[in-house]
């Protein structure tokens, strides 16, 4: 389908930011025309109420699928968004000073295009809200598009915050919608008629998807975030903050308005909210200096209006409503563009400064009159149209008598502010004296600059005189499409003979007259709304964003939070065990008394939990010892492996336990020496240590009992089975647990030595930077005694000491490497596998270490052990991805035997090459934490603040 | 056997909670491993234990009864791996922080 094509065409525009300048202008301007037109060119579809739609199914199990779905409200909205966004391309190429980034700027004007066109086409509930999230976000980002003006950042985060905050209140609105109705499909849901209202989660449900509405229409009272977002580019302002974005809301409102609108409680908050922003908007434009700040509140007025209208609830407010939509998105965005002109060719868009302006730019002043007009709703313009139905409807006879008055009376005083601030737009820029304050003097911006507006005021005068030719079929189609059979009858002409909405009309444009004319000198000046001026929105907002997001957060920080580790890690591990004892308690049932004992694992047990206690005692004053006996622990835990017929374990855990000591031992040299003194304990540390002992006793008990009572039970069937029955068949391997790392659980197999990878370059990067402590920066005490005793000395121990052994182990290392790819080739099929061969073969560089020493081993490494960890992880990813391209899924592998002479038969699946992949990382990994740490011995770094420069030694590859 | 083994990971884990809550950074780092290996016990033991039961599959068509379970072998191999980059991982903030702080105490704190 056609609809779906403008978000790929955004996504690939999206893909070239940071181009030329001039080729951002025209890949947007060519992406938007396009757009328009195909949409334009949707509308016979759509014509006679029909919907067209397109479905992508996602997660239908959650009715999660993307939908994409255009009826003729959608495409009014959509031909909106796209006609004026290919204007605002036009006019942002002569308005944006070639300083500034453009490509972003357009970039993030697509953006947006594709994000509103996702809103208005979304056929999915939850997709819309997404959508709407999307638009806040990029109109945050435009909003800042000037981040280096502080005004620009503010104005931003506020919107953001506000239309964000709404935007949440609108997602779970969605989401009850979905559970009320059962669906989340846009379709089922217009269809449900009365279930929503009847739910008794509509209150609920309501006064969310109100909060999300209003918001992002800046009704009030939420208006104050629309004002401040005018430090946007006024090509921004245009579409983003009059024609589009923020009539989100009351697009919202009126795609729902069949099944949400038939009840009281909307009927009171939506109309009143809107007559309340609508009178105050019109009132507070009355009084800004900026001329976008009126056009601002004007906007903020309108919408006010609109969202009435869909408050009454009558099908006729609601086709006015519609239409007022369309008419306002043009006039506004005409008027922005022309003051955004004003503002090019002034430098300024203050009302004290601007005057008399028609002499020096009669066309763009022309149009913008017009405009104004249009927007002051004076007869023979679209703006009178909408606002005369508008009339009508508030003058309809209610048998409230509240109702009954507020609704004409305020329509008309809004009428009237809105003609005067009208008039205070064109008599104040356009008439009077010609202006003195200007630093440059004023002309006719480009043609090609006003051509937008010229077509969005014919768009006004056409609308406005021939109705019935030039928007009644499209509005018609709108209209059907929200009210379906509920359309009323309703007639576009110009003319409705001298009735009541008419002499509302008189009388709104003789008062607004009246209300400029005898105070238009003090209002030129003011600045600022009188009588509400203290109880500024903006102000309050900012109070609260401090005092929630510094000083709560602050004190809740203090009255939970500790920098301190110990009581954290306690809380933790009491917490956890807290909560498992407490739900493992009940389901403990009769521990069976053991049956059999095995004196050897007994023994063997006997020694690991003495190591353990032992190793946790000595931690303190003699690592060394405590290390050496978390070895004994070790090697029980690997003893254990091998006796309960896990032979690959016991190999993994003996390998991985050598690695890891030695790595510690490389580290210890660097810890502070400590001497075991016979220590004054205060009552509160002893305290501390009993409790601790006390949780770790409880925790050891109740991890042994837990233990015990599973495995005093019958395992239930799990999913060993069928890897026992497939793993040849399928895999290709006799040895279960290497065909599942490699084959059935290759997927984490690779997250895991991504891990394995990502934390060697870790090492390695926190190392480079390494600094010791000042007092371990020396030379080890050992070295220098000997060295004390005759120079060279340590030197002379190093080379004489261990010759015969040196020597064993180089001879050694030939051997160890084969050893280490026999593991790797059987491990398929026998234990072994890419861990394991790759621990035995760092470990053959270990062995290296230990004889050589550092240096020795460092001017003989001919291998990189980053590239080993990258083309390890490479091998693994193109293993998977190669299955991929074979039609399988990834990591599916192959696999046959083939038959070497003198070798034998040996499997070759595809999952030995992954096998492969896993075992280059792990030597990478390995070894490149290892050198990392070794070297750091033959370095002499500077310590921890000295201020001596670092003196660089000719072994610096490591650094 | 099974007793035994329960009594095992109990001491392992005893050893290491009481360790990973002292103030010394090497304390914390012996603690975490002994945690580590009571915790791949426990996953073996999850599996139930098995005694003389072939881990290599002879032949294609197996009885499950007579093998060990590979899935907790599985997960503890990747386990011993994990456990293996995350104790070298914390040496090196251990050495990183024990050369910003001039010592070795967990909040970097004086004695």
């Amino acid at each position: 389908m056609l609809a779906a094509l403008p978000f790929l065409a955004c996504a690939l525009v999206l893909a070239l930011p940071g181009r030329g300048n001039k080729g951002a202008v025209w890949i947007a301007a060519v992406v938007a025309g396009v757009l328009s037109l195909l949409s334009i060119g949707l509308f016979p579809l759509v014509a006679d109420g029909g919907v067209i739609s397109t479905r992508l199914e996602w997660i239908p199990q959650l009715g999660l699928n993307i939908v994409l779905r255009m009826d003729g409200f959608a495409w009014l909205f959509a031909v909106l968004i796209t006609v004026i966004g290919f204007l605002v391309v036009l006019y942002a190429r002569y308005y944006m000073s070639p300083k500034d980034p453009i490509a972003r700027f357009y970039s993030l004007l697509l953006a947006f295009m594709g994000a509103m066109l996702g809103l208005v086409l979304s056929g999915n509930i939850i997709q819309l809200a997404v959508y709407w999230e999307l638009t806040s976000l990029v109109s945050f980002l435009l909003i800042g598009y000037w981040y280096h003006r502080g005004d620009a950042r503010d104005g931003a985060r506020m919107a953001l915050i506000i239309t964000g905050t709404g935007g949440l209140a609108l997602f779970v609105a969605m989401m009850l919608v979905g559970h009320i109705v059962g669906s989340y499909e846009l379709d089922v849901v217009l269809a449900s008629g009365r279930t929503l209202v009847e739910s008794p989660l509509y209150p609920l449900t309501l006064i969310l998807f109100l909060l999300g509405a209003f918001t992002k229409s800046a009704q009030f009272p939420f208006q104050f975030w629309l004002p401040n977002a005018m430090t946007a580019p006024t090509p921004v302002s245009a579409y983003l903050h009059s024609a589009t974005m923020v009539k989100a809301g009351v697009f919202l409102l009126a795609r729902f308005w069949p099944v949400m609108s038939d009840s009281d409680l909307w009927f009171w908050i939506v109309t009143y909210t809107g007559l309340a922003t609508l009178i105050f908007g019109a009132y507070a434009a009355l009084f800004q200096r900026d001329l976008k700040g009126l056009l601002a509140y004007s906007t903020i007025s309108h919408l006010g209006l609109i969202t009435t209208l869909l408050g009454m609830g009558s099908p006729l407010a609601a086709v006015a409503a519609i239409f007022h939509i369309a008419n306002h998105a043009t006039f506004k965005a005409s008027l922005f563009m022309a003051v955004g002109i004003i503002d090019h060719e002034t430098g300024t868009r203050d009302v004290r400064k601007l005057s008399g302006l028609i002499k020096f730019m009669p066309f763009t002043g022309t149009l913008a009159i017009i405009a104004s007009a249009a927007m002051a709703g004076v007869p023979l313009l679209n703006g009178f149209l909408s606002k005369e139905m508008f009339f009508t409807e508030t003058a309809i006879y209610d048998s409230n008598v509240f109702i009954n008055l507020s609704l004409p009376v305020g329509a008309t005083l809004a009428g009237m502010l809105s003609v005067a601030y009208s008039i205070k737009f064109v008599h104040g820029v356009f008439f009077g004296p010609p202006p003195t304050e200007l630093e440059k003097v004023p002309h006719e911006p480009p043609a090609l600059m006003r051509r937008p507006i010229e077509f969005l005021v014919l768009v006004c005068l056409a609308v406005g005189i021939i109705p019935g030719i030039t928007i009644g079929p499209y509005l018609a189609a709108a209209v059907h499409s929200v009210l379906g059979a509920e359309t009323p009858y309703y007639s576009l002409s110009v003319w409705h003979g001298f009735n009541l909405p008419l002499i509302m009309s008189i009388i709104a444009l003789v008062g607004g007259a009246i209300i400029y004319v005898p105070y238009y000198r003090r209002l030129r000046n003011i600045d600022g709304v009188p009588l509400t001026r203290g109880l500024r929105g903006q102000r309050i907002f900012e109070r609260i964003l401090v005092t929630a997001t510094n000083r709560w957060a602050r004190r809740v920080v203090q009255a939970f939070g500790t920098q301190r580790l110990q009581p954290q890690i306690f809380t933790v591990i009491f917490l956890a065990f807290a909560a498992g004892i407490v739900s493992g308690w009940a389901r403990m049932g009769n521990l069976p008394l053991p049956e059999n004992f095995d004196p050897v694992l007994g023994l063997v047990w006997l020694l690991g939990g003495i190591s353990a206690m032992a190793a946790a005692h000595q931690a303190k004053f003699h690592r060394l010892a405590s290390l050496i006996l978390m070895g004994g622990a070790g090697l029980a835990t690997c003893l254990t492996f091998a006796w309960f017929s896990a032979p690959d374990l016991a190999l993994t855990q003996l390998l991985a336990e050598i690695a890891t000591t030695v790595l510690i031992l490389l580290g210890l040299r660097w810890l502070p020496k400590r001497t075991p003194v016979a220590e004054d304990l205060t009552w509160g540390v002893k305290f501390r240590r009993y409790r601790d002992i006390g949780l770790a006793v409880v925790a050891g008990l109740a991890t042994a009992l837990a233990s015990y009572a599973i495995m005093t039970r019958a395992a239930p069937d799990g999913i060993s089975d069928f890897f026992l029955a497939n793993a040849y068949s399928q895999g290709g391997g006799t040895n279960v647990v290497n065909v599942m790392l490699v084959d059935f659980r290759g997927f984490d197999t690779l997250g895991e030595i991504t891990v394995l990878g990502v934390v060697a370059l870790v090492v390695f990067g926190l190392l480079r930077r390494f600094r010791p402590a000042a007092d371990s920066a020396e030379r080890p005490e050992q070295q220098r005694v000997l060295d004390d005793y005759a120079a060279g000395a340590g030197q002379h121990v190093a080379d004489d000491f261990l010759r015969i052994p040196a020597l064993i182990i180089n001879w050694m290392f030939p051997i160890v490497i084969v050893a280490a790819i026999y593991m790797l080739l059987r491990g398929h099929d026998l234990p072994g596998g890419g861990f394991i061969a790759g621990i035995v073969m760092s470990l053959a560089f270990i062995l290296q270490y230990l004889a050589g020493g550092t240096r020795w081993v460092e001017e003989r490494l001919r291998i990189l052990p980053v590239l080993w960890i990258g083309w390890g992880l490479l091998l693994a990813l193109l293993t998977g991805l190669g299955a991929m391209l074979l039609g399988a899924p990834f990591l599916t592998s192959a696999f046959a035997y083939a038959d070497i002479p003198f070798i034998g038969k040996v499997p070759m699946a595809t999952a030995l090459i992954f096998d492969l992949g896993v075992f280059a990382l792990v030597v990478g990994a390995v070894v490149l934490m290892l050198v990392a740490l070794a070297h750091q011995s033959i370095r002499r770094p500077k310590p921890a603040g000295s201020s001596k420069p670092k003196v660089r030694e000719g072994l610096d590859k490591w650094n | 056997m099974e007793l035994t083994l329960a009594l095992a990971i109990g001491v392992l884990t005893a050893s290491g909670v009481y360790l990973v809550l002292r103030p010394r950074t090497f304390q914390v780092i012996i603690g975490l491993s002994l945690i580590s290996y009571a915790v791949n016990l426990f996953i073996l033991a999850m599996g139930r234990l098995r005694m003389d039961a072939a881990p290599i599959l002879s032949g294609a068509n197996a009885n499950p009864a007579d093998y060990t379970d590979p899935v907790p072998q599985a997960l503890v191999l990747t386990a011993i791996v994990i456990g293996f980059a995350m104790t070298a991982l914390f040496l090196v903030v251990l050495l990183a922080a024990r050369g910003l702080t001039g010592n070795d105490h967990v909040d970097g704190k004086g004695n």
